[in-house]
């Protein structure tokens, strides 16, 4: 910091960097001055006038959310007249505000009911008429009430500046202004939910979430979304063992207050009445509900014949999964069954990219260098559509730290709107590498990748980036929340626990559907089967563990209830490798987490695979996985723990071929997002890539 | 959407006469001249010129509702603005106010049901040393007396 | 428009070809003096341009009164950014009607104000911002501006100098906060009339974010004689720290009503006397709003005074933006400051609290207190809200509706109280609650 400037903010001598806004100066040194429209990160308005403090020499009270410090500067952030100043806007302000609170969502976490609490304007002398307007609903997710609204702009600046869409305007003039959504009546927007959150009264409701409940009435469960490999921390509202909400305001983890409609709603697929909720046995052709000692009993008896035979059992991982039920998994099928056959649903090609940064330190992005990168490359993806939080993070970066974007992809993407340069090719090689002499200028890069770039380009990009003589580091996408984890485990028929060369080399997935051998398949989390595609071997004995029969399940000879990441525990690895908690929120009645489930499986064929509990297989990873030896205060707390670089060579590379990303926009996620009827409703979601 | 040769002449200049990329300054003269010419701000008009300008009608939709002179709303084929701010109120501007509103049976913002005559009661219009001042359309008329407001509706509405 | 022959007690310099024929025309203006001042002051450096409008004293026509030549320093010398320059042609001030003359009988006098201006500060191009409701001064400027642009004192290489400078109009669209100067350069892109945060001030960020000047019309249409004359001249025609003349608007109660161009510190009650003819007969003084609706309201026996801006600020007003509303003892103060209240509230731009709510809440109590609706603390209230909005808000529009409010409140209670207790509550829905316009 250039030389600090020096001031008195209530009587305390405080330092500050120059240009810093007096509001925040005070925030940094203890003294919360309150405000309504100022919100860090966001454009300044200084509309509310709520932050008005006292300044000497200065004739008026000033707005702290605009003036920026200098030297010598005596402020009383709660001088009588800056008090007064604050009451009668409060009073000015309840006028026209209904004071419902009684019936408000907002009720209890309402910064003008916290207001008026801390200055006291709770008589009112207003006895005239109020100014009605109905209450809209904008969207299946958004609900408007105008007299609400304090007119803080919050909303306007989170939806043009963090999320890039504008959705939302204002019209109308005066007391009368109004929040307008774009499409005259009804908002088209990403339906990310953010107005809601950063409102500060309750104008913006959630469509889910109203009515439902008061605020101190629910558990709040701070977890991981399970939804793209973003890896947002979402609290979890938890009431009668039901999510009514999902949001993250208290801004903990990775992604700050960020969420897309996916962490914020996405959840209700758990409810879905096509939710599994009783194992299942074929019988005379039919699945029937079974308890779930006999279903093990079925598994695990058919599991001893078949390895008692040396058949070959092939295993499909989950990209949901937890990093302790992937390692058990693999475990548990290479040492307790004896297979090599593992697998999963690749969609990045992390190994090569692992691979091709051997020799290299601090090469391996995290969401964080997104934010503080002077430029970024984004190759290959719809970012803001497949990675919303990534995107925000760049978003962010441009808007605080006018960071240089560039994007190499096949159509338009929302990036281009603030990109130093946009190209469009399916070469996309070509086009990195036609951006040389644009990105040299820059003193930093990080380049972001989809399954676009995988085996040996992935090599061809990393020495693109070394030819550039700055610093370059890469983030290799990958779909789901534990995509990543999956890898990092050992779900690979090459690859064991970190990316160690497998003992001995098993059928990729595709493989083990055209093996005419094949003697069973054990099916985690995944869906190998979709679209009504058959195994080669007709006589192969299909275990499924899912949430929903899935198209693999119907096939199955034994179907399992799992938990969804909402229900159970254990950790989970995002994009970026940043570990995280999950956190247990309810329980669905009838479903088991998986690891549970492996474990009921090991115990009645009599295999040792270690103890299926949480920490005792986390504990098995940090030794054994590189990268994976974390601190655990940091877990523990709900922090995010980087897994370290894995610095090294990967001995034997996965077949790129097998790498594919799902292609998923922000209205869809694989699997879950079919169940998931908020994301199916909204009006008109893109749902498809690349449109800009 | 197209105007008449002339305003297409005019919208041309228009979007010449401010700095490359900031078309968008083109926005309010655009909407005013193309609602002189359409009536009103149709959704269609306002899709028009959120084209012209590089806005998005959202942007279009936030000006429009600001500024008092645009409307979303048919007026009459002449619109009869009576001040009475200030200078005109001490003259005799609410008199004929109340006065237009009852010969016309209208109130503020409304229109005559043969659409001949809309009115509205404006703020100062810039006509106060010659008040009491109303405008017809774009033209004004100072010291006005209630004979004349009188005899200046019935001709408005015999030229409907 | 009605022009009248200038009133023998008037300084006439600004307005002195307002009353010849023809006088909009390129012909009559290149006849008499027109555009000789732009001629020099292009031969002129820019430092000598500004310090000749320092010299002159000339401080801002459109309300605030601030020095034009310090103004105008403040506009950077080295830029990377061009510089722009805007004419606040907004008029909207309640009781004001000067520019209005300006552009219509004099419009080659404003665009020479603006090229000196824009010689000034080396900016290539300017736009005249004026109010919606002038569309025929739109038209005429538009006019000149073109024969400007044919006798070459405006585009490309002026008159050979090798300058260049583009002009152009621009309409407003009825918004009354366009004025503001902030709010007026949003508005001139394209956006809602909403005040910008200040600083930066338009000198250093103005129009698309450039060094601007922006002024008032009357501003710039002072600049060419001063250039012309040397600014000790103007300044010797006002006092010590104001120069020049400027227009009074007089309206309301008089008997001949009019715009007056008179020298800073000419005597209030003279111009209401003389040159507006006096009250009506048998009428008494008993207020006078001197500068424009914004500004607090003098009892007749504060009026006795010099028209310049340290007289009236000692006498608790302002010298404004030139509009005299005078009123006689005829005048209901009640319905006086309801009016200029609801005027405030219409024009509340809605972006800070206190003046969007704090105009509606007044609008809503004077209408009730007009119709007698109401007890005495009513009265206490409007006060006390008024002040609760003063010095508050984002920008002085707040204040603009609250200096009026407390002084009428203030030194017309009596009114008031008379109101209260001579009109007995109606039964059923008064009136003037009907008429809130929304
Ligand atoms: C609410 C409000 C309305 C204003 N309206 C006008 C106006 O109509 N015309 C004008 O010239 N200045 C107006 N002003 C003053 C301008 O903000 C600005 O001070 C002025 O145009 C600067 O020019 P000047 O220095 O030549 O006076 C207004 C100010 C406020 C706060
Ligand atoms: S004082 Fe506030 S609400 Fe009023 S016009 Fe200015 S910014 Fe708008
Ligand atoms: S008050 Fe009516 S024109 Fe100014």
């Amino acid at each position: 910091m250039s030389n600090p400037v020096n001031l008195t903010i209530d009587g305390k001598a405080v330092q500050a960097a120059p240009g810093t806004l007096l509001i925040d100066a005070a925030k940094q040194s203890g003294i919360l001055i309150p405000a309504f429209c100022y919100y860090e990160g966001y454009s300044l308005q200084a509309a509310c006038r709520m932050c008005l403090v006292e300044v000497e020499k200065f004739p008026k009270l000033q707005a702290a959310c605009t003036l920026p410090v200098a030297e010598g500067m005596v402020v009383r952030t709660e001088a009588a007249s800056a008090v007064q100043a604050r009451k009668t806007t409060l009073e000015f302000l309840l006028t026209n505000h209904p004071l419902d609170c009684p019936v408000c969502d907002k009720g209890g976490e309402c910064e003008l009911q916290d207001m008026v609490f801390r200055y006291g304007a709770g008589e009112s002398r207003f006895t005239e008429v109020k100014h009605h307007v109905d209450e809209k609903q904008w969207s299946p997710v958004v609900y408007y009430d105008a007299p609400r609204c304090i007119l803080c702009y919050r909303c306007v600046r989170v939806c043009d500046e963090g999320m890039g869409v504008t959705a939302l305007g204002i019209t109308h003039r005066g007391a009368y202004s109004e929040i307008t959504p774009n499409k005259g009546d009804h908002l088209n927007c990403d339906q990310c939910g953010a107005c809601i959150d950063i409102c500060p009264v309750g104008a913006l409701t959630s469509g889910i979430y109203r009515y439902q409940t008061r605020p101190w009435e629910m558990e709040h469960v701070g977890t991981i979304c399970t939804h793209c490999s973003d890896g947002c921390k979402t609290t979890l509202g938890v009431r009668n063992n039901e999510i009514v909400r999902g949001n993250n305001r208290d801004s903990t983890g990775i992604n700050g207050e960020f969420l897309c409609i996916k962490g914020r709603y996405a959840f209700d697929f758990i409810k879905h009445e096509d939710r599994l909720q009783s194992p299942m046995v074929r019988r005379n052709g039919k699945l029937e509900e079974v308890s779930w000692a006999e279903a093990v009993k079925a598994v695990a008896a058919r599991f001893a014949e078949i390895k008692a035979a040396g058949g070959a059992i092939g295993v499909a991982g989950s990209v949901h999964s937890t990093n302790e039920e992937s390692y058990f998994l693999q475990k548990f099928a290479r040492q307790g069954l004896g297979t090599p056959h593992i697998d999963h649903a690749r969609s990045g090609d992390v190994p090569a990219l692992i691979h091709a940064l051997a020799g290299k330190t601090d090469a391996l992005a995290t969401a964080d260098s997104l934010y503080h990168a002077k430029a970024v490359l984004v190759v290959d993806a719809d970012l803001s559509q497949q990675h919303p939080f990534l995107a925000f993070q760049v978003r962010a970066n441009v808007r605080h730290h006018q960071a240089a974007v560039y994007t190499v992809t096949r159509g338009p993407v929302r990036e281009e709107q603030t990109a130093a340069k946009a190209v469009h090719t399916a070469d996309y090689l070509a086009g990195v590498r036609g951006l040389g002499e644009d990105l040299k200028k820059h003193a930093d890069l990080v380049i972001v990748f989809g399954d676009g770039i995988k085996g040996a380009a992935v090599g061809e990009l990393v020495a693109f980036g070394d030819s550039l003589g700055i610093p370059v580091r890469y983030v290799c996408l990958v779909d789901y929340s534990n995509s990543r984890g999956a890898m990092d485990m050992g779900l690979l028929p090459e690859l064991g626990p970190g990316y160690h060369p497998a003992a001995v080399r098993g059928m990729s997935l595709p493989q083990m559907a055209a093996s005419q051998d094949l003697a069973a398949l054990w099916v985690v989390g995944a869906d190998p089967l979709a679209g009504g595609k058959r195994l080669a071997s007709g006589k192969a004995f299909v275990v499924v563990q899912d949430l929903f029969l899935t198209d693999t399940a119907k096939q199955a000879d034994v179907v399992l209830p799992s938990a969804s990441a909402y229900e159970k525990s254990g950790t989970v690895t995002n994009v970026t490798g940043q570990i995280q908690r999950l956190k247990k929120g309810l329980n669905i009645m009838g479903a088991k987490p998986d690891l549970e489930i492996f474990g009921l499986i090991a115990r009645a064929m009599g295999v040792d695979a270690g103890r299926a509990q949480n920490e005792a297989v986390f504990e098995e990873i940090r030794k054994s996985v590189r990268g994976y030896n974390v601190p655990l205060p940091v877990l523990a707390t709900g922090g995010a723990a980087q897994a370290q670089p894995v610095n090294g060579r990967v001995d034997v590379l996965p077949d790129p071929e097998l790498v594919r990303s799902a292609g998923d926009t922000l209205f869809t996620s694989g699997s879950l997002g079919r169940y998931s009827k908020i994301l199916g409703s909204v009006m008109e979601a893109p749902g498809a890539l690349y449109k800009g | 959407m197209t105007f008449s040769p002339e305003l297409e002449a005019r919208l041309a200049k228009m979007l010449e006469s401010y700095p490359k990329g900031r078309e968008r300054a083109a926005l309010i003269p655009m909407l005013m001249y193309t609602q002189d010419e359409v009536g009103h701000i149709s959704k269609e008009l306002a899709e028009e010129v959120a084209k012209r300008c590089g806005v998005t009608t959202l942007q279009v939709e936030e000006v429009v509702g600001f500024y008092t002179m645009l409307r979303t709303k048919k007026m009459g084929k002449t619109h009869l603005q009576i001040c009475t701010n200030i200078s005109c109120l001490l003259v005799g501007g609410d008199e004929l106010w109340q006065h237009a509103s009852k010969k016309l049976g209208i109130g503020h913002n409304q229109v005559t049901a043969d659409g001949s005559i809309s009115l509205e009661e404006v703020e100062c219009i810039g006509a106060c040393s010659w008040a009491p001042a109303i405008q017809t359309n774009y033209d004004f008329h100072h010291y006005v007396t209630l004979d004349q407001l009188d005899k200046l509706i019935d001709d408005l509405r015999r030229i409907q | 428009m009605p022009y009248n022959k200038p009133h023998p007690a008037e300084t006439i310099i600004i307005s002195r070809r307002f009353h010849l024929p023809n006088s909009a025309s390129i012909d009559t203006f290149l006849a008499h003096d027109g555009y000789k001042a732009a001629r020099k002051a292009l031969d002129m450096s820019q430092d000598d341009i500004i310090n000749e409008v320092k010299k002159s004293n000339l401080r801002g026509r459109g309300g605030a009164g601030f020095p034009t030549g310090m103004k105008w320093g403040f506009v950077p010398r080295q830029s990377p950014k061009p510089k722009y320059i805007v004419v606040n042609a907004d008029e909207s001030e309640p009781g004001t009607c000067k520019d209005r003359l300006l552009m219509e009988f004099d419009p080659h006098r404003l665009i020479e104000g603006c090229l000196i201006a824009a010689k000034a500060v080396g900016a290539h191009q300017g736009w005249v911002y004026i109010r919606g409701e002038y569309r025929y001064l739109i038209d005429i400027m538009d006019k000149a501006i073109a024969e400007a642009y044919k006798a070459n004192w405006l585009g490309k290489n002026v008159q050979g100098t090798g300058f260049d400078f583009d002009l152009s109009t621009h309409t407003g669209a009825g918004a009354y906060e366009c004025g503001e100067e902030s709010a007026l350069l949003e508005s001139l892109e394209g956006k809602r009339g909403q005040p910008r945060i200040r600083p930066p001030f338009p000198a250093v960020s103005g129009a698309f974010q450039c060094p601007t000047i922006l002024n008032n019309v009357e501003t710039f249409c002072a600049v060419p004689d001063i250039i012309l004359n040397g600014g000790d001249w103007y300044a010797s025609l006002g006092v010590p720290r104001a120069g020049g003349t400027r227009l009074l608007c007089i309206s309301g109660h008089v008997q001949s009503p009019g715009v007056f161009e008179v020298p800073i510190g000419f005597p209030m009650m003279r111009a209401i006397n003389e040159m507006a003819g006096g009250l009506r007969p048998g009428r008494k003084l008993k207020a006078v709003i001197p500068g424009g609706s914004s500004c607090p309201v003098l009892k007749a026996d504060e009026c006795d005074l010099p028209m310049d801006y340290d007289s009236l600020a000692k006498a608790g007003s302002m010298l404004g933006s030139g509009g005299m509303v005078i009123m006689d003892d005829s005048t209901d103060m009640v319905k006086a400051a309801l009016r200029i209240i609801k005027f405030y509230q219409h024009e509340s731009c809605g972006w800070c609290i206190p003046c969007r709510e704090g105009t509606l809440w007044l609008k809503k109590i004077l209408t009730r207190l007009d119709d007698g609706i109401g007890v005495r603390s009513d009265i206490d209230l409007v006060g006390e809200l008024a002040e609760n909005m003063l010095g508050r808000t984002f920008c002085p529009l707040g204040d603009a509706a609250a200096l009026p409010t407390i002084s009428i409140v203030k030194k017309f209670r009596a009114e008031f109280e008379a109101r209260l207790a001579q009109v007995q509550v109606p039964a059923g829905v008064s009136e003037s609650l009907v008429r809130i316009h929304v």
